[in-house]
Order: C-alpha cells, then structure tokens, then sequence
C-alpha cells in the first residue's frame, strides 16, 4: 500500500520539476528585459539561451523525450526538423541581410558596401 | 491465450504507429512555425512610418498569457496522469482547467489583437505588423482548434469513461499542447522580450 502511494507521488515529480524550472526561466528572462542592465546583443544572447534551456526542459520533462528504445524515430525526425529549421531561419536571415545592400536608397552603394566590410581603399 | 497476447500486441503495435505519425505532423507543424519566425525577424524593422514593437507590446500582460499557458500545459500533464491511475474525476477535474486557462488565453491574445486593430495598427500597417498577426494569429488558431479537441475529449470521457481509444487520443492531445506551449515560449521571446533589441 505504501509503495503504491509511493509510486503515485513519484510520477508527478517530472511534471511539477519542469513547470517550475519553466516558469523560474521565464520570470529570469522577463527580469532581465526590464532591469535594462544589458546591451542589445548582450540580452539577445541571454534571452535565447534561457528560451533554448526551456525547450530542452520541457521537450525531457513534459514530452518525455530521450526515453524511447531504439530505433528512436522520434528522435531522429526530430533532430531532422532542427536541421531544417536551422537551413529555414538561419538561411532566410543571411539572405536578406545581404539583399538589405541593393535595397540601401544611397547613391553610393560601393562605399556603404566598403564601409560594412571594413574594406578600405 | 496467445491469440488474446498477439491482439494485444499488435494494438499496442498500432497505438505506436499512430503515436509516430503525429509526432511527424508536430516535426511539419514546426517547419510551418519556422517558416513565419524567419519572416517576421526578417521584417520586424520594416515598419513603413508606423508604430515599431516597441512602441505597441506590453510585457507584463504577454508575460500574464506566458504563464496561463505555461500552467495549461502542466495540468494537461496531470490528467495524463490521472489517466494512467484510472480515475475520470480527476482526468475531468485537469481538462477541464486545462480548458478554461486555454480558453483565458486565447480571449486575452484576442483582446490584445483588438486593441490594436482598434487603434488603427491592422495587418495592412505595415510588414512588420503583417508577420506579426500571421506569425501569432497562425499559433492562436492552433490553440483554438486545440480547444475544440479538447472539448471533444471532455464529452468522450464523460459518456464513455476511460476506454484505450480515449487513452490514446488523450496522448496524442498532450503531445499537441505541450509542444503548443513551446512555440509560445519563442514567441514571447523572439517577439515580446526582444521588442527592444536592435541588432
């Protein structure tokens, strides 16, 4: 009887693990927003990097990845769809950061092109 | 006897197939969600004169939607639970909130939406607000046909109880929410927290 109770208090220790780690990340991102103490790319940084950490908190603790048996289809057409989104994102950013040149209305686009570069004459 | 053990197996054979197919539908879903993030940070600064992210977000009241959606999806884990200890009242008891912190949600995002349309902010602005209500819009959608699904589940358990097929959709529900909750996550930090952020 004990050990049956035991056994149904255990179950809910991912779940309630992973709802507070959640919401700790999110208030921490959120602080450090308003306390306005950081740099742009600084709190860019730091920001993602709690976002990322929430992801893995609650892909491990609520969707129960990592323990499937082998052959891991869910892994591995998740690890698929990352490398996807990765070409997506990562791609479209550095596309339109380079198309951003023909659109610059400056007359001189050589020299702003020259000038982003660090390319001096 | 074995008969009865092959069934068995190969039901549970089927409920893994299943469960995979929905993970894949999960794996595109996100591809689509990938695709209207990376078109928002590429337009975010293309306001055409009108009013910037800065200007228009408030943070604390996204940050009140985070958290009703974030607690959504831990209830939604407990009724999984109380699905595997076999007991309707307290499955019901965690849909049910789990319903009505969805539902709050998405009144708040519709709100939040109204308000600027309200002030005159549409999608027609500028490129910057086109991605946005697209990008959100298109997760508010999906919150609200999570919402129907859910709706349906509650009525099933109710008439049926607890029966395999109901455990199984049930699943493949939570899978669905939780995974709702961490598109939400990169939302608010891609498109709220970094409202500021000028790179």
């Amino acid at each position: 009887m004990n050990s049956n109770s035991d056994k149904k208090y255990n179950q809910y220790i991912p779940y309630v693990t992973g709802f507070i780690t959640s919401i700790i990340l999110t208030l921490a991102a959120f602080y450090f927003v308003e306390s306005n103490v950081f740099e742009d790319i600084q709190l860019a940084i730091i920001i993602s990097v709690l976002a990322i950490g929430q992801l893995f908190i609650q892909l491990y603790y609520f969707l129960h990845m990592g323990k499937e048996s082998k052959p891991r289809w869910n892994l591995n057409s998740f690890a698929f769809m990352v490398l996807i989104v990765l070409i997506l994102v990562v791609g479209s950013l550095w596309i339109m950061h380079n198309l951003n040149y023909s659109h610059t209305q400056n007359q001189n686009i050589d020299e702003v092109i020259m000038e982003e570069e660090n390319i001096y004459r | 006897m074995s008969n009865m053990a092959t069934t068995a197996t190969q039901a549970e054979d089927t409920n893994s197939k299943t469960s995979l197919g929905f993970w894949i539908y999960l794996m595109t879903d996100c591809v689509l969600f990938a695709s209207l993030f990376a078109t928002f940070a590429v337009l975010r600064n293309n306001t055409a004169g009108g009013p910037s992210a800065e200007e228009l977000f408030e943070l604390p009241y996204v940050l009140a939607e985070t958290l009703i959606l974030l607690t959504s999806s831990f209830t939604a884990g407990l009724a999984i639970l109380a699905v595997k200890n076999k007991s309707r009242a307290q499955v019901l008891l965690w849909l049910g909130i789990t319903f009505v912190l969805g539902l709050a949600f998405l009144i708040l995002e519709i709100y939040e939406f109204s308000h600027l349309y309200n002030d005159g902010h549409t999608w027609q602005t500028s490129a910057f607000l086109s991605s946005y209500f697209t990008l959100v819009g298109t997760h508010g959608f999906h919150i609200f046909v999570g919402l129907i699904w859910l709706g349906v589940m509650v009525s099933q358990i109710y008439k049926k109880g607890i029966n395999n097929s109901v455990v199984k959709r049930l699943g493949l529900f939570s899978l669905f929410w939780h995974f709702l909750d961490i598109i939400w996550i990169f939302i608010f930090t891609f498109v709220y927290l970094m409202k500021g952020v000028y790179l």
